[in-house]
């Protein structure tokens, strides 16, 4: 609220330094805009500029990092038997969160009051600190930049560096995001091969990772050997691209050889509803609607299905990727040059023996590109494996039996569970770095084959 | 490709034999027989492959509109119901807090069991009482509060049958089931029987449905905070997504330096950043946001700043494409002129560039709107009765609130599971038909 206030006072600001900026810039020219270098206008954009970056990047930096100092802060003001890291101490920090705001807390002791009163006045204290700063940036960025307005000051100049300038802190947004993935991952996954080591977790073929409360339990340690859910996720990913890959290349051969553009045109945008429907949309069916129809049929014949089989979960997430198999595909064909077709069909082949025979050799390497993108697609994906798989582990190859996947272990492991030194939920971590690095391998592999193959023919 | 063709094998050479045996009449009818029954076969297969993905996509809807359209209505009875002023504010002062805290129950079983007659005993008694929804003293209790004036008067009010009711209403309990397996006794269903011949029972559209938060009792539940939720989440998705994509968009199309080995770094990044699994970037917005600068859980905001990143590679990617399809000849005009780079781009190639950029963007919120797995791991996933106020309050999304229905075991939730989905299929379908419209303009032009 504090923050929105200063951003709006910093606003007001720069209007106000707007318009001192185009009146005195007039006032230079001598009461006309002919004698200046830049317009007036840039020159009060000139003014808006020094006063508005740095107090927005200095409130950009207090916001990212005053949480972390001001916790610091009061849990080094605490008692020294109540520093040590944990639940209990995030309890004792909520409590004094609300205690500050106002609410009022749970069974709040003397020392979270206390707490609390200093939280409130360290607030307070760095709100005014930063609002202080704010203005004198603000008014001391203004003033300097209309010291600076002259006639052959080149404001436009200026202003459009700083434009660019910004455009090129958006552009660098992609790359933060990547290192903080990455960097959280291997973080956190670095944690969690501190407690559990690296060949128990790539090798091991145990999972159940429920960690006893107590530390005297039977089996409290939990075992985390992830080779079951690799295979689980094998197992789903290969069912739903059995599914996927006819499909998916017999449409797209359709489309790009035999469909009229017409039809075509009708086709193409139908099959890609399926990848617009919602992940949870296929979970909710293949839970409720496919498993048990599958169920059904196996008893018909006399087979024993499980409620959460591998099967339902793998048809539907077939489903869903078909269309990412028949666009890439349907591109990759359409590349092919027509003198290669026409050739053929010259010969007297027949259309399909020239598909057969020429085309979808001549495409295969962008089709393999194109089936290693869905693959990498039926690995990522969570919800309908979350919702339509099962949750034990189980080390098998049989579809018709209850498997589990990587994606659904690290919503089970963070879903409702909020301290994060356990190994439990490290364990998350450590298996989002996997399916990190497995996808990203497949995406790079498949996007270089592809550009190849584009080029190839261009 | 193994299989050899004999017309392959022996090229028919300038000799011409006559008599070769697979040269005679009849063996090239019987191959070009064989060889068009093989390319029918063919085609066959493709419109096959066709008819399935088309089959299942029609399938799935008409499977969740069947499931569906009756999660939109509701069984209500409709009881003239006497405000009591003795039992609701025996002190007449019309304090709200007297109002909100009083007993509305007999308000309705008084009507009810005038109707029913024989109700003796308080095991029949409750189990009649079991006809009606629980959260029917709410809607009274709403109506009081809303205007006290009713008080002492006598009002025709339709209330919320309970789930039980409901689905042997709409049919999807048999009434032929055994007692035991049913919800209803015998004895429930002769009184809601009772209740139907007086012409009291009604199915009528839910406005509840759209208008309230979750309830654990199917009956009462509405998508109305999950709708709210996702509204914030993706107004704050909009609001960063846009400008963050369009701005990344223009520098990287206009002003990167070419071959340039970060430019080259930062466009690698973003197109493997729209490949990546949906939810990594939860784990991300779990570690990063609410580990790291601690951010509220179940926040809108989170969730829209991780919907934020997600999108952002599909805003600049098909930004990109647009930008590089405004012709050269336009940019080269305005510099001509005496115009600056800035100039150029604000004044020519974004407009001209928008309504691709835009229908960019509105195929990324879409994507966004119907994203659930991120939401899980940043913890937007709660039972929350209320509807949120802003973002910062604790929200669901629509996508999370049907996973949270499809999870639970009340067989009425089955209904509203499906309706949700078919709400939230509704908005994907005008978003994306508002791209479609706007690309047909794009193009034409």
């Amino acid at each position: 609220m504090f923050i929105i206030l200063l951003i709006a006072f910093l606003l007001v600001l720069s209007s106000v330094a707007y318009r001192v900026g185009v009146k005195r810039a007039l006032s230079v020219g001598g009461g006309s805009a002919r004698a200046l270098h830049s317009l007036p206008a840039y020159h009060g954009l000139y003014m808006v500029c020094w006063g508005l970056l740095p107090a927005l990047a200095l409130i950009v930096v207090y916001l990212s990092v005053a949480p972390t100092l001001i916790e610091r802060t009061i849990v080094a003001s605490l008692p020294l038997e109540l520093q040590a890291e944990g639940p209990q101490r995030e309890l004792l920090l909520s409590d004094i969160e609300s205690l500050a705001v106002g609410d009022v807390a749970s069974q709040a002791g003397e020392v979270a009051r206390q707490a609390a009163e200093l939280l409130k006045s360290v607030r307070h204290r760095s709100m005014m600190g930063l609002a202080a700063i704010c203005l004198v940036l603000g008014v001391g960025g203004a003033a300097f930049a209309h010291r600076r307005i002259e006639l052959q000051a080149p404001a436009i100049h200026r202003v459009e560096g700083a434009v660019k300038a910004l455009l090129f802190l958006a552009s660098l947004v992609a790359v933060v995001t990547t290192l903080g993935i990455v960097l959280s991952l291997v973080f956190e996954a670095f944690r969690f091969f501190g407690k559990v080591s690296v060949v128990e977790f790539l090798c091991g073929r145990e999972w159940s990772p429920q960690t006893a409360l107590r530390a005297d339990q039977v089996g409290s340690s939990g075992t985390f050997g992830a080779v079951p859910l690799f295979a689980g996720t094998l197992l789903i990913s290969g069912i739903a691209m059995l599914v996927a890959a006819p499909i998916g290349l017999l449409s797209a051969f359709y489309m790009a050889e035999y469909a009229k553009p017409r039809t075509r045109s009708m086709l193409k945008p139908l099959l890609e509803i399926l990848a617009g429907i919602p992940t949870v949309v296929y979970g909710f069916f293949a839970a409720l609607t496919v498993a048990p129809a599958i169920r059904g049929w196996g008893e018909q014949w006399g087979l024993d299905v499980a409620s959460e089989s591998a099967m339902a979960a793998g048809l539907v997430m077939g489903v869903m990727i078909i269309p990412f198999v028949s666009s890439i595909s349907d591109d990759v064909i359409s590349a092919v040059p027509q003198g290669l077709r026409q050739a053929s069909l010259g010969l007297g082949a027949t259309r399909s023996e020239t598909i057969r025979r020429v085309v979808f050799p001549a495409a295969l390497p962008g089709i393999v590109g194109g089936l290693l993108l869905a693959v990498s697609r039926a690995i990522g994906e969570t919800m309908i494996v979350t919702m339509a798989a099962g949750l034990t582990a189980n080390l098998t190859a049989n579809p018709l039996e209850a498997v589990t996947t990587v994606t659904v272990q690290i919503v089970t492991l963070l879903v409702g569970d909020q301290e994060f030194d356990s190994a439990k939920t490290l364990a998350a971590f450590a298996l989002g770095l996997m399916l990190f690095l497995v996808t990203l391998i497949f995406n790079v592999i498949a996007l270089t084959v592809v550009r190849r193959y584009r080029e190839q023919y261009d | 490709m193994t299989d050899r063709n004999p017309d392959h094998e022996t090229p028919p050479t300038a000799t011409g034999r006559v008599g070769h045996p697979l040269l005679t009449t009849e063996a090239v009818q019987r191959r070009l027989g064989r060889r068009r029954r093989q390319e029918w076969r063919f085609q066959a297969y493709c419109l096959v492959a066709i008819g399935l993905a088309l089959g299942f996509l029609l399938l799935l809807f008409s499977d969740i509109v069947r499931k569906g359209w009756q999660g939109f209505r509701q069984t209500e009875v409709t009881f003239e119901i006497f405000f009591d002023p003795e039992q609701i504010d025996p002190t007449g002062e019309r304090d709200p807090e007297v109002l909100a805290a009083a007993d509305y129950a007999p308000l309705w079983r008084e009507p009810l069991r005038e109707i029913l007659g024989d109700v003796e005993g308080r095991r029949e008694r409750r189990a009649a009482y079991g006809l009606i929804s629980s959260g029917a003293v709410f809607d009274l209790q709403q109506m009081v509060m809303a205007d006290a004036s009713i008080l002492g008067s006598t009002q025709s009010v339709a209330l919320p049958m309970s789930d039980a009711t409901d689905l042997m209403m709409k049919g999807k309990i048999s009434r032929d089931l055994p007692e035991e397996e049913r919800p209803l006794t015998d004895q429930q269903l002769a009184w809601l029987d009772q209740l139907r011949a007086e012409g009291l029972v009604h199915i009528a559209f839910n406005t509840r449905f759209l208008s309230s938060g979750d309830s654990r009792s199917p009956e009462l539940a509405g998508i109305a905070g999950a709708v709210m939720g996702s509204f914030y989440a993706m107004v704050v998705t909009l609001l960063l997504a846009f400008p963050l994509g369009v701005a990344t968009a223009v520098y990287l199309e206009e002003f990167a330096p070419q071959n340039n080995r970060w430019i080259d770094l930062i466009e690698v990044n973003i197109n493997n950043l729209a490949a990546v699994p949906s939810i990594v970037y939860g784990l991300l917005g779990l570690a990063v946001f609410l580990n790291f600068f601690g951010l509220p859980r179940s926040a809108p905001l989170v969730g829209g700043l991780v919907l934020c990143l997600m999108t952002l590679p599909t805003i600049i990617i098909t930004g990109r494409v647009a930008i590089k399809a405004v012709p050269p000849s336009l940019r080269q005009a305005a510099y001509g002129l005496g115009a600056t780079p800035l100039q150029v781009v604000r004044d020519h190639v974004l407009p001209q560039a928008l309504p691709g950029i835009l229908t960019g963007t509105i195929i990324g919120l879409a994507r966004a709107l119907g994203e659930t797995a991120p939401l899980l791991m940043i913890g937007m996933v709660a039972f929350i009765v209320d509807i949120p106020e802003g973002p910062l309050s604790p929200a669901t999304a629509l996508p999370v609130q049907v996973y949270l229905w499809s999870d639970s075991p009340e067989r009425g939730f089955l209904e509203k599971t499906s309706a949700a989905i078919l709400v939230l299929l509704a908005f994907l379908i005008v978003m994306n038909g508002a791209a479609v419209w706007m690309r047909r303009r794009f193009q034409t032009r």
